[in-house]
């Protein structure tokens, strides 16, 4: 902390009940400058975290008028025996989107960055409107994609079968087919982040690593291989480990889109958890529980994220 | 990252790098990037004409390239209207106060005679989010610098404390949130959502404005100590003029992120307080959804950000890790 011997020095020149006062308002100033921030996100996110943990152990429901009553593990105990075949299908079609999703993104969007990683005249502009999609509001998305699915009326089969849409399948009335059409979206608007991530690790690779590598005649695969893989996959990680949480968030691009259906095909963790809180029979208990089940492992996958941010922070 | 060793050598130095034919390889490979990013943006320019056409050409199958620019959907989106009988639309038609949106309604057989709740929520959208971008900046600011400047016991902890609180699902935190502003009187009220998307954003903000502040240099603070600044004097006069770029490209980000943002405002807001993303979905006309009027909705909550993401190009890299990764 440089600046900690600098003050020292300063202030030893002026008179010692100056210092002391210096001392005290500086410490005065950290308080008074981070209170407020962790204040609110006690008030905000912590102590729900906590209320929502002692609702997971009752039966409860919002809108009845009876008090939560206390049933210790009985609704965990619910999700993971009785009603598992029907939760784990959430957790199948999250686990199934994510992977999908994320893995077509890695493979687009790192092809993206390759394309545009040698600059041309107007390149700059063109990787930004590449970004617009991932900047959307994602309701809306899904919403307008619905449209575009549509069989009859949407543009979308009319590109994978020029000369007779109809000939196309029912996108989103498919319970097969309706995942993909979600996974298409969230291809089309996140490939994007996977590449400007990329593109940054791209830019960041010495030249003279590639001039050593021609002067060896290595073989353009051999250095994708050896110099340009290696040197992306730090960010590939970070955009990987990311998508990974917000796909298991999915909740906007879902709910505009299909909003679970066709049945529960396209239900995923988070939807699932709306329409038991929020719907229906407003089971806040066990649906709390669900939500606790989720938040363990969105909070495995976000720790190793924030320690590769970290990582990326000091380097 | 290693910008320097990136910027020493600025001419290539590879035998295979020119001549004609890397040249074609690289016309080629823009002609191709440029083919890839206008196909990726049709669903972008698809909704652009579909909020102009009117409501037939909006659902004609086949999709009309081609068509007869019209407003309709707009009107359909802002107004209120009512159906008029043949008798009152011959009526309404001698009438010589109509404007353009009258006009626009009365083709169909309609009068307009007020607001939509749309109009209402688009309000509400503006309040809630620009509320809430200015109280997150603001603290985000104070904290960042905190951080930033000076020792903090258990800093590593409290910043990843602050960054986990982004990661939690909506959805999770939502039904205990439900619970205490039912409690409190905060459920489908302005102030309760401003709020929520204050804490939100605030985690964002500490990190990306950390970033930019640890970039300017500490020297000049201290030079402004020694001459008798007060601390909260070198933050105003002397932090603050620096972290412009920085504190603007917050703003935005964070305005964005509110403006966009749908699982909350669904969940804790019914009406007064209900926002654009939750009330597109129920932009539903008398027969069959109003296609036109969704897109007209869509476009126009969507050319902001547009916007927006052209302006910031040079810190988008930066937004979206939370400060982590600066673009080179």
């Amino acid at each position: 902390m440089s600046h900690v011997a600098a003050q020292a020095v300063t202030n030893s020149q002026t008179p010692e009940k100056r210092e002391r006062r210096r001392q005290v308002s500086d410490q005065t100033i950290v308080r008074l400058f981070i209170m407020p921030t962790l204040i609110l996100l006690i008030v905000i996110n912590i102590f729900p975290l906590f209320y929502s943990l002692y609702l997971s152990f009752t039966d409860y429901s919002v809108i009845a008028n009876k008090p939560p009553e206390w049933v210790g593990l009985e609704n965990y105990q619910k999700i993971l025996t009785k009603e598992l075949p029907r939760y784990w299908h959430n957790f199948v079609v999250t686990g199934s989107y994510a992977l999908l999703s994320v893995g077509l993104q890695v493979v687009i969007g790192f092809s993206l960055a390759m394309l545009l990683r040698e600059k041309f005249k107007g390149s700059g502009f063109v990787t930004t409107l590449i970004l617009i999609p991932m900047m959307l509001s994602p309701v809306v998305v899904g919403l307008f994609w619905k449209l575009i699915f549509d069989p009859s009326k949407g543009i979308f089969n009319y590109f994978l079968y020029p000369g007779n849409p109809s000939a196309g399948p029912e996108w989103l009335a498919n319970p097969q087919l309706a995942l993909w059409a979600i996974v298409i979206v969230d291809v089309w608007m996140w490939s994007p982040f996977v590449m400007l991530l990329c593109l940054s690790g791209l830019s960041a690779i010495p030249d003279y690593l590639y001039e050593a590598a021609a002067i060896d005649r290595a073989s353009s695969w051999f250095q994708f291989r050896r110099i340009t893989l290696p040197q992306v996959a730090p960010l590939l990680l970070i955009a990987v480990l990311f998508r990974t949480i917000e796909a298991f968030k999915a909740f906007d691009l879902v709910m505009g889109l299909t909003g679970g259906t066709p049945g529960d095909a396209t239900e995923t963790v988070a939807v699932r958890i709306y329409r038991e809180a929020f719907l229906g029979k407003f089971n806040t208990g066990e649906s709390s529980a669900l939500a606790y089940i989720v938040l363990v492992i969105i909070i495995a996958v976000s720790n190793l994220y924030i320690r590769a941010l970290n990582r990326m922070r000091e380097d | 990252m290693s910008t320097e060793t990136r910027h020493s050598v600025n001419y290539s130095t590879r035998v295979d790098k020119v001549g004609i034919r890397p040249r074609l390889v690289r016309t080629i490979r823009a002609l191709i990037t440029i083919f890839i990013a206008l196909t990726l943006l049709i669903p972008v320019v698809w909704m652009g004409m579909t909020a102009f056409k009117s409501r037939a050409d909006a659902v004609a199958s086949p999709p009309k390239l081609v068509f007869e620019p019209t407003l309709e959907g707009f009107v359909s989106l802002l107004t209120k209207r009512r159906q008029l009988t043949a008798e009152q639309k011959a009526e309404y038609e001698q009438r010589t106060d109509l404007n353009w949106a009258d006009e626009i309604a009365l083709e169909r057989g309609q009068a307009i005679i007020g607001q939509s709740e749309y109009a209402q929520r688009l309000r509400n959208s503006l309040i809630i989010a620009s509320t809430s971008t200015v109280l997150s900046v603001a603290m985000g600011l104070l904290s960042a610098y905190a951080f930033s400047r000076f020792r903090i016991p258990g800093e590593g902890d409290l910043l990843f404390f602050i960054l986990s609180t982004r990661m939690l699902p909506p959805v999770v935190v939502t039904i205990p949130i439900f619970l205490m502003y039912r409690e409190i009187g905060l459920y489908d009220t302005h102030i309760g959502m401003i709020l929520l998307y204050t804490a939100f954003n605030l985690s964002f903000s500490v990190w990306l404005l950390k970033g930019f502040i640890d970039e300017i240099p500490r020297e000049y603070e201290e030079a402004a100590l020694v001459d008798g600044y007060t601390r909260l004097q070198a933050f105003v006069r002397i932090v603050l003029p620096q972290a412009v770029t920085g504190i603007a490209a917050t703003t935005v980000f964070s305005f964005i992120f509110a403006w966009n943002e749908y699982a909350f405002a669904l969940m804790l807001t019914t009406d007064t307080a209900r926002t654009a993303p939750p009330s597109i979905p129920s932009v539903l006309g008398t027969g069959g959804i109003e296609w036109a009027a969704i897109a007209a909705g869509s476009l126009g909550f969507l050319i902001p950000v547009v916007i927006v993401t052209f302006l910031l190009r040079r810190y988008l890299l930066r937004g979206v890790t939370f400060g982590a990764i600066r673009q080179g």
